[in-house]
């Protein structure tokens, strides 16, 4: 593993895979985030960005959530 | 008696399973957190009479918003024999954590892996009887939605409760530090009793999205889909309400007026031009209202709902609000009641309370009877499409203009992900009780508000005895004089103040006092309407209508939601004036130019 391989999940462009590396949210989000499937070490994909730079359309496995740029800023993933 | 806790993630058919249970309505709704209320429902299973209750759909036990607040409430007070864990079966991999969380708080239940026919379709194998031992919960696959696997399920719940195995309280706190172990399990169950593909996609799901999504053409697309929503209900449901009230109105003449003809004038009237023709003229709008739950109903389950607050997320963020508050604001569309309760999945209160401002402009179901009555009476048929829905984007204005206001107050910076469910379709037979909820809630409010409502503006435009019914001597002119300095400068004259007036108990009641107050009904009520007032006082009407206070049962609900005195004050206060200055200001300023 790089150190460079490691960004955030805001920088991820449309198309491309990572998987997840770290969490840094309050506890309550981040059972939210887990139950949502946001756990380490699983992959995702960021499939498109919503209008007016809007949230990110996010696939996890079989689960498909929008996670705002804001918040995607806290997330590690590895590319 | 037993008791049935459901317990489920949301969109894991939650609501679908327990309307099939209990043959009754619950709200099916493809959006996260609609199941607010907790319905429930007796059944006789297995020789016992066992109550059943719908819990709200969460992701987490240990979670910290209201809805998971209520299912850790509702399990610590009340003695359950028996969790039905709803999980969707194509995605078992992160819906079993529910299942482990119950598990490890030592709860009877039994699996129910929903949507089978999907996960069947998706390659996704699933062992249920290695899944079940590991577990340590029987488990089954079905289908709530089409009834595949359900009589199983059914056999199951009901061996399952023989066992009386009931706990009757539990301790959560102990268990919280359960997660870490809860995470290690599932992977190892998944492991061994499920075989998902890799890569796995709703290939239908995803070709929508790529239209439905597009960065430019999502959203006017949305915005169509809306408008041909809105006349296809005024097109097809303006006939129907005709239909209606022709079969009203003939059965007024043939029947009613013979049969109550040899009763005192002041009775007669009481019952034929007050509770009667008010009511009547209410009911002739239910397939309206039916049509437009339908098409809410196939809008809500499709999953096209959570889409719209992916494409209004950005803009609604300006505002103070986010992507979930235009979503209620859609749902309000339909009655503002459930809207409200729908705020529940904010964490924020700042954002849940400048939501709940903003949520009672909704243009609902009640107020769009009052507007097809009215720009039938007034438009011409080709205008009153349009009309109608210059209104519902008068609902976003003033949304916009409330949330600019207001949004210094009620700040906010939660942040928040949203589950975009595969699109589906709803079955004939959840259109079918959906629409059967409607009439039934339809009834409920004509014997409670709307009754009421009418026979009071019958005894105010017939009192004092012996005057000119809705004349300047009676009561109600008494009150529509008093009130004329405000409301006139709105062109809103004494006949409509009171059918205002009554409006703020229930909006319905606007059109069956107007029924009452002119003495008419159906066809000839639309005429008469028609030669009192032209289209400007009649769309400064409607204006005043859509914006002022919201209705009684909104108002409670507020006051329960928000648990606060002065935020329902403001509700109460804020949208009065707003009410009254752009109704003022269109009527004044239309009047100007010389319409």
């Amino acid at each position: 593993m790089n150190l460079t391989d490691i960004q955030t999940l805001s920088a991820l462009k449309v198309g491309q895979s990572a998987t997840v590396h770290a969490l840094h949210v309050d506890s309550g989000f981040m059972y939210r985030l887990n139950a949502m499937g946001f756990r380490i070490g699983k992959p995702l994909e960021l499939i498109r960005i919503a209008p007016f730079n809007g949230p990110f359309h996010i696939k996890l496995g079989n689960t498909e959530v929008m996670l705002r740029q804001q918040d995607a800023a806290n997330i590690e993933v590895l590319m | 008696m037993k008791r049935i806790a459901l317990i489920g993630m949301p969109n894991a058919g939650k609501s679908t399973l327990f309307n099939r249970m209990s043959g009754a309505s619950a709200k099916v709704a493809n959006w996260p957190g609609v199941t607010v209320d907790l319905m429930s429902a007796k059944l006789l299973l297995a020789g016992d009479i066992t109550e059943i209750v719908d819990l709200p759909g969460i992701y987490d036990l240990h979670g910290f918003s209201d809805d998971e607040q209520v299912v850790r409430h509702f399990l610590c007070k009340n003695p359950i024999d028996l969790v039905l864990i709803v999980a969707n079966a194509t995605q078992i991999d992160r819906q079993l954590t529910l299942a482990l969380q119950l598990k490890a708080l030592g709860l009877p239940a039994v699996l129910l892996l929903n949507m089978a026919d999907e996960a069947r379709k998706l390659g996704i194998t699933i062992d249920t009887d290695q899944l079940g031992n590991e577990l340590g919960y029987p488990t089954v696959l079905l289908s709530a939605k089409y009834g595949q696997g359900y009589s199983d399920a059914y056999h199951l719940i009901e061996t399952e409760l023989q066992k009386n195995r009931a706990v009757s309280t539990v301790t959560l706190e102990e268990n919280f530090a359960i997660d870490q172990d809860v995470e290690k399990k599932l992977e190892h169950i998944i492991e061994h009793s499920v075989d998902l593909p890799i890569q796995t996609s709703h290939s239908l799901t995803q070709k929508l999205d790529r239209v439905l999504l597009h960065p430019w053409l999502g959203l006017p697309l949305f915005f169509g889909f809306m408008y041909l929503m809105f006349e296809a209900v005024y097109t097809l449901g303006a006939p129907l309400q005709d239909g209606v009230a022709w079969i009203l109105d003939h059965l007024r003449e043939l029947v009613l007026a013979p049969l109550l003809s040899f009763l005192p004038p002041l009775l007669n009237s009481f019952l034929l031009n007050g509770v009667y023709d008010g009511i009547a003229t209410v009911a002739s709008f239910v397939p309206v209202i039916i049509l437009f739950f339908l098409f809410m109903a196939i809008i809500e389950d499709s999953g096209y709902l959570s889409r719209s607050a992916f494409l209004m997320d950005a803009l609604m963020t300006k505002m103070g609000l986010d992507g979930r508050s235009f979503v209620m604001l859609l749902m309000g569309f339909g009655c503002n009641v459930p809207a409200l309760m729908g705020t529940r999945t904010m964490r924020s209160r700042g954002l849940r309370l400048l939501t709940m401002l903003v949520i009672p402009f909704s243009l609902c179901s009640a107020r769009l009877q009052v507007f097809v009555f009215m720009t039938t009476a007034l438009f011409a048929p080709e205008q009153a499409p349009v009309v109608i829905f210059s209104l519902y984007v008068m609902t976003f204005v003033v949304v916009l203009l409330t949330s600019l206001l207001f949004k210094g107050q009620f700040n906010s910076n939660e942040p928040f992900a949203l589950e975009l469910p595969p699109y589906r379709f709803p079955t004939m037979r959840q259109m079918i009780l959906r629409g059967w909820y409607e009439v039934r809630h339809f009834l409920h409010r004509a014997t409670k508000f709307i009754t009421i409502g009418v026979v009071l503006v019958w005894f105010l435009t017939n009192m004092p005895y012996g005057v000119e019914p809705a004349s300047a001597a009676s009561w109600s002119g008494w009150i529509g004089e008093f009130m004329s300095p405000v409301l006139s400068p709105a062109g809103i004259n004494p006949e409509l103040t009171i059918a205002l007036i009554f409006g703020f108990v229930a909006k319905e009641i606007v059109i069956g006092a107007l029924a009452v107050i002119y003495g008419v009904e159906g066809v000839a009520l639309m005429q008469g309407i028609a030669q009192e007032i032209d289209w400007v006082q009649a769309y400064s009407f409607m204006l005043f209508t859509l914006i002022y206070t919201p209705c009684l049962s909104t108002i409670a609900t507020i006051r329960a939601e928000a648990k606060s005195a002065w935020f329902t004050a403001l509700s109460l206060i804020w949208p009065m004036a707003l009410a009254w200055v752009v109704s003022t200001s269109f009527y004044q300023i239309a009047r100007y130019l010389g319409y």
